[in-house]
């Protein structure tokens, strides 16, 4: 096909359940494509020479190879190109932020809407998945070498995948009864089902993964028992810790939430089909949901399937400022959520049992920009006013995971508690001692840490090889 | 793994599971927890460790039947396994060479404070315990209290055993008489708690209490057990589960701790219809 040709296919909109019927369940909300619609779109890469959209993808995928192969209906060939670099394609797929990444950069996106890479990754690690059809890829020989991953977010399990295929035996940790981190206790079934995760995860056991739940890393084994254990390198992957909370009065009342627990009770502990899963969760008619990032949006739309009547978001900068995923906003949009946007909430108070009810609130304005680019916002004077809630959902990031930081001497870490390492290869202070995501950076993406896990993944195998 | 070896009624709805957990066991110490679920659709229970035993790896439960998961663990028998525990969590309780220490626990508080007495002792301390139940039938673990205390006292609230009355009272009387001292450990019921800071405060005692918010993760995630201390929000996962009694807002935990009394009903009924009664 010319390439003239190829420009007058307009980029393929994936199917979704309609807002209507999506807020009345938990299923995913974009459908997939067909494979005419995958073929189609494929058909609109234009194969660059030098292509740009690989330079925007943090684990580095070969964008062009696996469109074209989906181009010609290999869409096997398509998914195992796909996870020669990425571990996780069918995750990546979902929730990477791909307008900021490959298709920000895709050469289309400077006249016309860009290449749909991110559905097109979806389609053929979904393909794969459902016909049954996952092949092993080739393992290097064993090289005796033991490396010890903990925590089983999307950077351990990218590190696991990695280096697995290097020939190192690698098993990971899990604290929690269940592997996948913040893809299993943290993103809502609606936008990552926990099935597609489960299949990755054992994807990663059919190449010899050994994954260990419930293991809560320094507590019952400590980072130097894994080394005198016999392990030869261990990369911590251990993720976001406690919620930050406001810190104004009234904030420990009934019916205030973390973001944190909201979303954990409702996705790994399937709070939302109580009583036939064993975790309650509260189902708030006035639900307000404070930040303005994806957690904040996966929260508020979780209220609406709970059962909410007024679902709103309150943020302190405008619109523009708000860091969530735009598509997510759009999405939050279509299900009835209202944004309350320059406003911060001051106070909240309670009736006699100690249960919320009113949120008292003040009025923003933008000043100059801040350390983050963004404009600073400064409350107004006398603009104060009050909300009436029942449910409030704090969602404005979280500190770094107490558990190993606390237990492992010689570990440097920086104010904020997260992990000093190398940002190229993860490399901490303390030998043999890899770490990377959100326990290094702070809250981040998915696909940032499955990025931190690949190059500490190639920082491990070079580190082994010296030993 | 995970197997009950073990399981006794000690008293109405009230039940003790020894757990076989090696490598727990290994590393728990007093004042430490474990999470523990029962089925795959199961909820994390928060537990507080009752006996430790090294040479076998057996970890003991002491547990009330209040719930829909407490009730149904207490149907489980010798030979059935858990689905999952994990720990030890929380800090472990700071155990040393304080002198004469007071350890008074009420109801199932009783189970945690046994390792902690045990400790207390063998790091050289006079233990006093204080313990109490509603009434005779329903004290447990007097035997256990009895060989880890130089002096044990008991209470039941309806006087059918021991001294007739709550546990605070012959805390302030030992108080009263003069009697110095040193450290003061308190498990119980919110209420009891906060009673025995109120009556330990005046005099001065370091009293630590044991708290049991609700908690989901319970690994410093999810920020559910948070309690106010000193007026500072603390997380009794990662921070405790001890902390300074007298610096306790108690009242907050009270309430934190019903926030599900209308869920928790629903479940049980669910449960017991769909199950019977026994």
């Amino acid at each position: 096909m010319e390439a003239k040709d190829r420009l007058k296919i307009p980029r393929q909109k994936m199917p979704e359940q309609s807002a209507e019927k999506r807020i009345q369940n938990f299923g995913e909300v974009p459908l997939g494509y067909t494979p005419e619609q995958a073929q189609k779109e494929a058909a609109r890469c234009l194969q660059c020479k030098k292509p740009t959209c690989i330079a925007g993808c943090p684990v580095e995928v070969d964008i062009p190879g696996f469109i074209k192969l989906i181009e010609e209906g290999d869409f096997i060939a398509a998914a195992r190109k796909l996870k020669e670099t990425n571990s996780l394609p069918a995750v990546c797929g979902r929730v990477c932020p791909q307008e900021e990444q490959c298709e920000k950069t895709c050469i289309l996106s400077k006249k016309f809407d860009p290449c749909a890479i991110g559905n097109l990754e979806r389609f053929a690690a979904d393909y794969e998945r459902e016909q049954g059809d996952v092949a092993i890829p080739e393992i290097a020989d064993s090289t005796g070498k033991k490396v010890a991953v903990v925590g089983s977010g999307p950077a351990g399990l990218t590190v696991a995948g990695d280096l697995i295929k290097m020939g190192h035996e690698v098993t990971v940790f899990e604290l929690l009864h269940k592997a996948g981190g913040v893809l299993v206790y943290g993103i809502p079934e609606f936008r990552l089902p926990k099935m597609i995760v489960q299949s990755e995860v054992d994807y990663l056991s059919s190449l010899g993964v050994k994954i260990k739940t419930s293991w809560p890393i320094g507590t019952i084994q400590t980072v130097d028992d894994l080394f005198q254990e016999g392990y030869d390198a261990v990369f911590l992957g251990t993720g976001a810790g406690l919620p930050n909370f406001m810190g104004i009065p009234g904030e420990n009342l009934n019916g205030i939430y973390s973001a944190n627990e909201y979303l954990t009770r409702s996705n790994l502990m399937k709070a939302y089909a109580f009583p036939e899963a064993d975790t309650p969760i509260l189902s708030g008619k006035k639900v307000a949901v404070l930040g303005g990032g994806n957690t904040a949006m996966d929260a508020v739309r979780t209220s609406l399937r709970l059962g909410a009547e007024n679902a709103i978001i309150v943020y302190r900068r405008s619109r523009a400022e708000m860091p969530a995923r735009e598509g997510e906003i759009h999405h939050a949009e279509q299900e009835g959520v209202k944004f309350h946007f320059l406003t911060t909430p001051i106070r909240f108070s309670g009736n006699r049992d100690g249960w919320v009810t009113q949120m008292e609130c003040l009025k923003m304005k933008l000043g100059e920009p801040d350390k983050s680019g963004r404009r600073r916002p400064i409350p107004i004077d006398g603009s104060n006013f009050t909300m009436e809630v029942d449910t409030v959902v704090v969602a404005i990031g979280n500190s770094s995971h107490p558990l190993v930081p606390q237990t492992t001497p010689g570990l440097e870490l920086n104010k904020w508690g997260n992990i000093v390492a190398d940002p190229e290869t993860g490399q901490t202070s303390r030998k043999g001692v890899f770490a990377g995501g959100d326990i290094v950076t702070g809250g981040a993406t998915v696909i940032l840490a499955a990025g931190a896990g690949k190059k500490a993944a190639r920082a491990i195998d070079a580190y082994l090889k010296t030993l | 793994m995970n197997e009950i070896v073990k399981k006794e009624k000690l008293a109405p709805q009230i039940n003790l599971i020894e757990v076989n957990v090696p490598e727990i066991v290994n590393k728990a110490r007093p004042g430490q927890f474990v999470i523990l679920r029962i089925h795959e659709e199961g909820e994390r229970i928060p537990m507080s460790i009752a006996d430790l035993e090294p040479k076998t790896g057996v970890l003991t439960i002491v547990f009330q039947e209040v719930g829909k998961s407490t009730v149904q663990l207490g149907r489980f028998k010798a030979g059935d396994t858990l689905c999952d525990v994990v720990g030890p969590l929380g800090r472990p309780t700071h155990i040393e060479r304080y002198g004469k220490c007071v350890c008074v626990g009420g109801g199932i508080g009783i189970a945690p404070i046994h390792p902690i007495a045990r400790a207390l002792k063998e790091a050289g301390n006079q233990v006093i315990s204080i313990i109490g139940a509603r009434s005779k039938e329903l004290l447990i673990m007097e035997k256990e209290m009895k060989k880890t205390s130089d002096e044990l006292l008991i209470c039941t609230d309806d006087g059918s055993y021991g001294f007739h009355g709550f546990v605070t009272q012959p805390l302030s009387r030992l108080l009263k008489d003069g009697t110095k001292v040193d450290f003061c450990m308190v498990i119980g019921p919110v209420p009891m708690m906060k009673t025995a800071c109120m009556v330990t405060h005046p005099y001065g005692v370091k009293t630590m209490v044991s708290l049991n918010p609700i908690m989901v993760d319970g690994t410093g995630m999810c920020g559910v057990c948070r309690v106010t201390v000193a007026g500072k929000t603390k997380f009794a996962c990662v921070d405790g589960p001890d902390f300074d009694g007298h610096q306790v807002d108690f009242d907050e935990l009270s309430r934190r701790l019903s926030m599900y009394v209308k869920q928790e009903k629903i479940s049980l009924e669910r449960y017991l219809s769909l199950t019977g009664k026994s």
